[in-house]
């Protein structure tokens, strides 16, 4: 006999998991009560189970493999919820477990009920309620496959307590039987073909890569090609990551807030290679308008996607990296000497009109000077705001990692995304680059890096505001700011004390390099304070 | 543009809130719905009658192929297809009228299957226009209430 909370320990142990997020409560109680029982599976105690989503998101876009959340009913499954938006936006895999009361009283409002499945219907990938503990072997085989296969997503699986609690007899997945679910489509060859020979004909191609080029392990298969066939490339902010920043091909990051020599490239083109991703209003802002001149192809693993937020595009549903093996290997070999030399000049014509003040240090050369003394594998990731865009403006790609949340840009996301990454691999350098405002919301889990031994970096880009936010108030409501200011802020160099970790503190351009070496050096974790001046823009 | 979908999902609890929720969420009509079983007992029919442009019409079966628990989508088009709807009507009835009711239940074919002293119920199965006609024509009889199936939608055989 076995119980359903042993079912759930086996079923994750037999998918490999070794990591897992949680926060206990009454409605989870018999299966942390296993978890007691064994040593393989290491549970890391968040402190808010929203930090336990975005955890299990930063070590499932480093392993690619699903990232495991665990909460209690009620209250700790709603504290989850935004980790779980936040996931599908970014099709990052999760398995979130989480608690329920007794099956006999759902429906009833008893103490800590919340209609979980239903509340996160809106953003999981699929959804469970366990009626029966028998099905659990067969659910967690179900719903790892779900989460990690086709358009990656978060799969919930909620488990009243009497079913945790309850035996049956014999442990056994079963097949896997989605008869509605068909995630693996490699491509169509016709369309493959038809795609090489618009692009031969092509004067101005461009390829813009999106995320699903990482998600999909596809980044050298789309570097190759470009190289091969001479294509410059531009990125959405979840692509940055794919083209080196100093490739003689890669134009940068398009969109609002990216760079303006890419979003001119992409009005120029006249045939557009999208792969892997939405094209949403941040990096398209008028899909109309390119839709007039350009011939759009879009290349997605997710039918959905096409043509949900561009008019017409010819459509190829497949597998990022079997699509882009294929027309490499298909591929002639091209050249657009003039055209990258246009848009090269394009580029140089593009000057930064922003002034940074030299009181203090300037974001951008900060974050550059990081990003290149920080370990060639390194992980880099960025939270929201102001310092987000500096971040993914300036990021120096070589063979690491950069990680931020496009889709719902989520405060708060870096250091726990970050705690996830290092738990992924100990050896890993991992940098969490956050606003004074994300900061604030996470900062509790200094305690779970303390409490697990989690040598992060954390440095908090200081300018005293929600400074995206005033940034617009500045722009659309003439100075009038409200709500934006951070005063109040907690002295950082005494909770860095409190959690015991080394803190450092950068004001001057000119310390940059040697304060971060320093920062770098540290063994253990450790908090910089980089001071910005407080009314620096993103956008000049 | 109208469009009918059939579509075939698991017969399990909660599929039917996931359908809806998300024509709900993608701000996607429903004008009418229906469900039922099919002659498989783990398999149930949802047919859906919606109204957008094309790109809709396209996303909603987009969107229908991707839930994991729909298992065939089909987007109906009334040459391939055969379209029907069943209705029940209660509907006044006095001395007067009563000619003029069974001459509109003759015409079109429907039933008159149960007679009370004031009131009429009649039944009819058959096009969806027909249904329509049905109505407008009791119309100024008075109709007390109507019950009606929602449309039902099976794909012709293909050539
Ligand atoms: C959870 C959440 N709440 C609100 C917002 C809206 N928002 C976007 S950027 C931003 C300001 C961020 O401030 P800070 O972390 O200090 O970064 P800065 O812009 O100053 O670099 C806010 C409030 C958000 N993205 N996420
Ligand atoms: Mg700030």
């Amino acid at each position: 006999m076995i119980t359903g909370a042993q079912a759930l320990v086996n079923g994750l142990r037999d998918q490999g998991v070794s990591v897992c997020f949680g926060y206990p409560g009454v409605a989870i109680a018999p299966f942390y009560d296993c978890l007691a029982q064994q040593t393989e599976i290491r549970h890391i105690l968040v402190r808010t189970e929203q930090s336990a989503g975005h955890a299990a998101s930063g070590y499932a876009r480093m392993t690619g493999k699903p990232g495991v959340c665990i909460t209690t009913s009620g209250p700790g499954a709603t504290n989850l919820m935004t980790a779980l938006a936040t996931a599908y936006a970014d099709s990052v895999p999760l398995i979130a477990i989480t608690g329920q009361v007794s099956s006999q009283l759902l429906g009833h409002d008893v103490f800590q009920e919340v209609d979980t499945t239903g509340t996160a219907e809106a953003f999981v990938k699929y959804s469970y309620l366990v009626k029966n503990a028998a099905d659990i072997p067969r659910i967690i085989k179900e719903a790892f496959y779900i989460a990690n296969s086709g358009r990656k997503g978060p799969v919930l699986i909620d488990v009243p307590v009497d079913i945790q609690k309850s035996s049956f007899k014999e442990y056994e997945p079963g097949e896997i039987n989605l008869r509605g679910y068909k995630p693996y489509t490699k491509g169509n060859s016709v369309q493959i073909t038809k795609i090489l020979k618009l692009l031969d004909k092509a004067k101005h191609p461009l390829i813009c890569v999106g995320g699903g080029v990482i998600l999909g392990d596809a980044i050298s298969e789309v570097r190759q090609f470009a190289e091969k066939t001479n294509i410059p490339v531009v990125s959405t902010m979840m692509g940055i990551g794919v083209m080196p920043k100093n490739h003689p091909l890669y134009f940068g990051m398009l969109g609002s807030n990216g760079k303006p020599y890419a979003n001119r490239a992409v009005l120029k083109s006249d045939v557009m290679v999208i792969v892997g991703a939405r094209v949403a209003d941040r990096a398209i802002t008028t899909p109309n308008n390119v839709e007039k001149n350009t011939t759009i192809i879009h290349i997605d693993i997710d039918t959905a996607e096409i043509g949900k937020n561009m008019g017409f595009t010819i459509p190829l549903v497949g597998d990022a990296k079997y699509i882009f093996g294929e027309m490499l290997e298909k591929s002639a070999e091209g050249n657009h000497k003039e055209w990258i030399e246009e848009l090269q000049e394009i580029k140089k014509s593009c000057v930064d009109p922003r002034v940074f003040h030299d009181e203090y240090v300037n974001p951008c050369r900060f974050v550059q000077i990081l990003s290149d003394k920080m370990d060639d594998n390194a992980v880099y990731v960025a939270d929201v705001g102001q310092n987000q865009m500096w971040s993914a403006d300036n990021y120096i790609t070589k063979r690491g990692r950069f990680l931020t949340t496009g889709g719902q840009g989520t405060m708060g996301y870096s250091i726990p995304a970050a705690i996830g990454a290092k738990l992924s691999d100990e050896n890993r350098q991992v940098v969490a680059v956050c606003g004074d405002g994300g900061f604030q919301m996470s900062m509790m889990e200094l305690g779970t890096m303390r409490q697990h031994h989690v040598p992060i970096k954390i440095v908090i880009i200081q300018n005293n505001y929600l400074g995206l936010v005033r940034e617009y108030q500045h722009k659309t409501y003439h100075d009038r700011y409200m709500a934006v200011s951070l005063e109040g802020s907690p002295d950082f160099e005494k909770i860095a004390e409190a959690y015991g970790m080394p803190y450092y503190y950068l004001e001057k351009n000119e310390d940059i390099e040697k304060t971060v070496d320093e920062f770098l050096a540290e063994k253990g974790a450790a908090l910089m304070v980089c001071r910005v001046y407080e009314l620096d823009q993103v956008k000049g | 543009m109208r469009g009918i979908f059939s579509v075939t999902v698991e017969n399990r609890s909660g599929v039917l809130s996931k359908i809806a929720g998300l024509f709900a969420r993608r701000g996607f009509n429903i004008e009418q719905l229906t469900v039922g079983e099919t002659d498989d007992p783990t398999v149930s029919s949802i047919t859906i009658v919606s109204e957008g442009d094309d790109r809709t019409m396209e996303q909603i079966e987009k969107q229908l192929n991707k839930q994991i628990d729909v298992i065939k989508v089909r987007h109906l088009n009334a040459l391939h297809s055969i379209e029907r709807e069943g209705v029940i009507i209660k509907v006044n009835y006095t001395r007067s009228n009563r000619l003029d009711i069974m001459e509109i239940c003759s015409v079109i074919g429907a039933k008159i299957v149960y007679m009370g002293t004031q009131s009429l119920v009649i039944e009819y199965f058959g096009e969806p226009e027909m249904v329509q006609s049905l109505l407008l024509n009791l119309r100024p009889m008075g109709i007390q209430e109507v019950a009606r199936t929602g449309e039902l939608a099976l794909q012709k055989e293909q050539k």
